[in-house]
C-alpha cells in the first residue's frame, strides 16, 4: 500500500513578474529591451529556504497572514509548479479540495460533475462510477444531485467538491482554506472524515485562517511570514504564537 | 493496458463529453448550429460570387461546401483553443493533470462535429448529382486525420502562447480573417496568378482544403496533397508540443 509522504526540502520560489507581457504586445514590444530586462529579474519570491516533513497519517496546518506563502506552497505541493530552489517529493495520489466549484462546469448537474471532477483527479471512468453512490450519499446533496450546479449554493458546492475529493482514494490530502464554508453539520463530518483518513495512512496539508480549526484537525503547524518559516511546532503551540502575535 | 494510459484515455474522453454535453444543454438544436453557421456562409458566398461575380466554378454550391465546413472546424477549434487553459484557470492552478487534455478535448469536440456534418456534405451532393464515390471511404478519413494533427498542433500552440501574450486572441482572429482569404475556399487553385501558387501552397490549410473539394466533386484522392498535409500536420504538432512542453511548469505561474 502507497502511503502519504511528503518531503519538503531548503525550497525556495520565486514568481517572475509576467505583467510586462500580460498587457499585451504592443506594450512589449514598445518598451522590448526594458521588458526583456524585466523578466530577466524582476523576481518575486514568494517561499525562501522552507523545509518540512509530513509522515503518513500526519496532518500539518500552514498558517500564515495574507500573502505569506501558503497558496505557493499548497501549488508546489500538488505538482502544478516547479520550485526554483530546493526538492520536493511526494508519494501516491495528491487530492486537492479545490475551491468552490472549482472545475465543475455550472450547466452540468452535480452527477455529471461528479464524474468529471473523479476522473480529473486521477480516477478512471469505472473506477468514479464505483465512487459514485458513496460521494453522493457523503455529500447529503439527494435529490439536487440531478440539478445543473449553477443552482447550488456555496455550501452545496463545499459538500460535491470535498466529497468527490476524499473518494478519489488520495494518499495526500491538500485543503485551501474552503472547508469554514459548509454548514456546522458538515464541518463536523468532513473532520470526522479527514481522521478517518488518515488512520489510512493519509497525509494532510491544512491551510486556515482558524486556528481552533488548525488545532482541532492538525498535529503540527508552521507558520509563514512573507515567505520565510516563522515558527513550527505542535498546532497548539503554534496556533499560540500566532494568535498573541496577531 | 498500463493503467496510467487508460487513465489518460478517460480524461480525455470525459473532457470531450463535457464539452458535447455543454453544447447540447444549453439549445437542443447544437447540432443545427454547427451545420447552420457554414451553410448561412454558404450561402452569402454563393450569392456574391456565383450570382453577382459569375465566378467560373462548376457545382460552386458543393464547392464552397466542401470548403468552408473544413474550414470551421479549423477557426472554431482556434478560437477555444486560444483561450482554454484561460478557461479552466482554477484546475491548471491546483491540479496536476495533463494540461495537453484540455486542447485536445476541444479539437476532438469540433472535430466530432465536423465528422457529423459529412453526411450533410453528402446530401448537398447527391442535388448536385455527385453520388457517395468509393474513394470517400477512405479519402475522407485520412483528411480527417490529417487536419487533426494540424489543428491539434495550431491548438497546442496558441493556447499555451496566449498565457502569455494575452491578447494573442485578437492576433488569432485577424490572421484567421486573412488566412482564410489565402485559401483556395471560395475560389479554385487554378484562377490564382501562377506567381502566387507556391505562396498558397505555404499555407498549411491548402492542400486539406483542395484535397477535400476534389475528393468530393470529383472523386479524386490527391495523395500528394496529403503527403504535404501529413508534412505541415507533423511540422506544426511539432512546433506546438515544443511550446507547450516549454511553457507548461509556469501555466500556473502566469495564470
Ligand atoms: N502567480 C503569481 N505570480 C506572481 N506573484 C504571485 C503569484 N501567486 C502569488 N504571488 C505572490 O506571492 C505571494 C504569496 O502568495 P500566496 O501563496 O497566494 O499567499 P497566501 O496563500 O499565503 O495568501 C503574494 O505576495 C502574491 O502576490
Ligand atoms: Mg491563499
Amino acid at each position: 500500500m502507497i502511503t502519504g509522504e511528503i518531503r519538503v526540502d531548503h525550497v525556495s520560489k520565486s514568481y517572475p513578474l509576467y505583467f510586462k507581457l500580460r498587457a499585451g504586445f504592443k506594450s512589449f514590444l514598445f518598451h522590448l529591451p526594458s521588458a526583456v530586462e524585466s523578466m530577466r529579474h524582476a523576481r518575486f519570491e514568494a517561499l525562501h529556504d522552507v523545509s518540512f516533513a509530513v509522515e503518513p497519517g500526519q496532518a500539518v496546518g500552514i498558517i500564515g497572514h495574507n500573502g505569506a506563502g501558503k497558496s505557493t506552497m499548497l501549488s508546489l505541493l500538488a505538482g502544478v509548479m516547479l520550485p526554483s530552489e530546493g526538492s520536493i517529493s511526494t508519494s501516491g495520489r495528491i487530492a486537492p479540495i479545490l475551491e468552490l466549484g472549482a472545475g465543475f462546469h455550472p450547466d452540468l448537474s452535480g452527477a455529471e460533475n461528479i464524474i468529471l471532477n473523479a476522473v480529473i483527479l486521477g480516477l478512471t471512468r469505472r473506477e468514479a462510477e464505483e465512487q459514485y453512490d458513496a460521494i453522493v450519499e457523503f455529500s447529503g446533496l439527494g435529490e439536487f444531485i440531478g440539478q445543473p450546479i449553477r443552482t447550488y449554493s456555496s455550501g452545496m458546492l463545499v459538500r460535491l467538491g470535498f466529497s468527490v475529493a476524499v473518494h478519489t482514494k488520495p494518499n495526500i490530502l491538500l485543503v485551501d482554506e474552503v472547508l469554514a464554508v459548509g454548514d456546522a453539520d458538515f464541518q463536523k463530518k468532513s473532520r470526522e472524515r479527514i481522521l478517518d483518513l488518515r488512520r489510512h495512512s493519509v497525509s494532510m496539508v491544512f491551510v486556515s485562517h482558524s486556528m481552533e480549526a488548525v488545532r482541532a484537525v492538525c498535529d503540527t503547524a508552521i507558520w509563514i511570514e512573507h515567505g520565510r518559516v516563522q515558527a513550527t511546532g505542535t498546532a497548539a503551540t503554534v496556533a499560540a504564537q500566532y494568535e498573541s502575535h496577531a | 493496458m498500463n493503467a496510467r494510459i487508460r487513465w489518460s484515455l478517460d480524461l480525455v474522453r470525459e473532457l470531450t463529453r463535457k464539452e458535447l454535453k455543454v453544447r447540447y444543454r444549453n439549445s437542443f438544436l447544437g447540432y443545427v448550429w454547427s451545420v447552420a453557421s457554414p451553410a448561412a456562409q454558404a450561402l452569402v458566398y454563393f450569392f456574391a460570387f456565383k450570382v453577382i461575380v459569375r465566378i467560373a466554378v462548376d457545382n460552386y454550391g458543393l464547392f464552397l461546401i466542401a470548403g468552408l465546413f473544413t474550414w470551421q472546424w479549423f477557426t472554431n477549434s482556434l478560437t477555444v483553443c486560444t483561450s482554454v487553459f484561460l478557461n479552466n484557470a482554477s484546475l491548471i492552478k491546483k491540479v496536476a493533470f495533463p494540461r495537453e487534455a484540455l486542447p485536445l478535448a476541444s479539437v476532438l469536440n469540433d472535430g466530432l462535429h465536423f465528422a457529423l456534418s459529412l453526411p450533410v456534405i453528402a446530401v448537398v451532393a447527391a442535388l448536385y448529382g455527385v453520388w457517395p464515390r468509393l474513394s470517400w471511404l477512405y479519402g475522407l478519413p485520412i483528411l480527417v486525420c490529417l487536419q487533426f494533427l494540424l489543428i491539434l498542433g495550431f491548438g497546442m500552440l496558441v493556447s499555451s502562447a496566449n498565457l502569455f501574450f494575452r491578447d494573442l486572441e485578437r492576433l488569432v482572429t485577424i490572421l484567421l480573417s486573412i488566412v482564410f482569404y489565402a485559401t483556395p475556399v471560395v475560389y479554385r487553385m487554378d484562377m490564382v496568378p501562377e506567381r502566387f501558387r507556391t505562396l498558397l501552397f505555404l499555407n498549411p490549410m491548402t492542400p486539406l482544403v483542395v484535397n477535400y473539394q476534389n475528393l468530393l466533386l470529383h472523386g479524386t484522392f490527391q495523395w500528394g496533397m496529403a503527403v504535404l498535409s501529413l508534412t505541415y500536420g507533423l511540422i506544426w504538432l511539432g512546433i506546438g508540443w515544443w511550446v507547450f512542453s516549454r511553457l507548461r511548469w509556469r501555466f500556473a505561474e502566469a495564470l
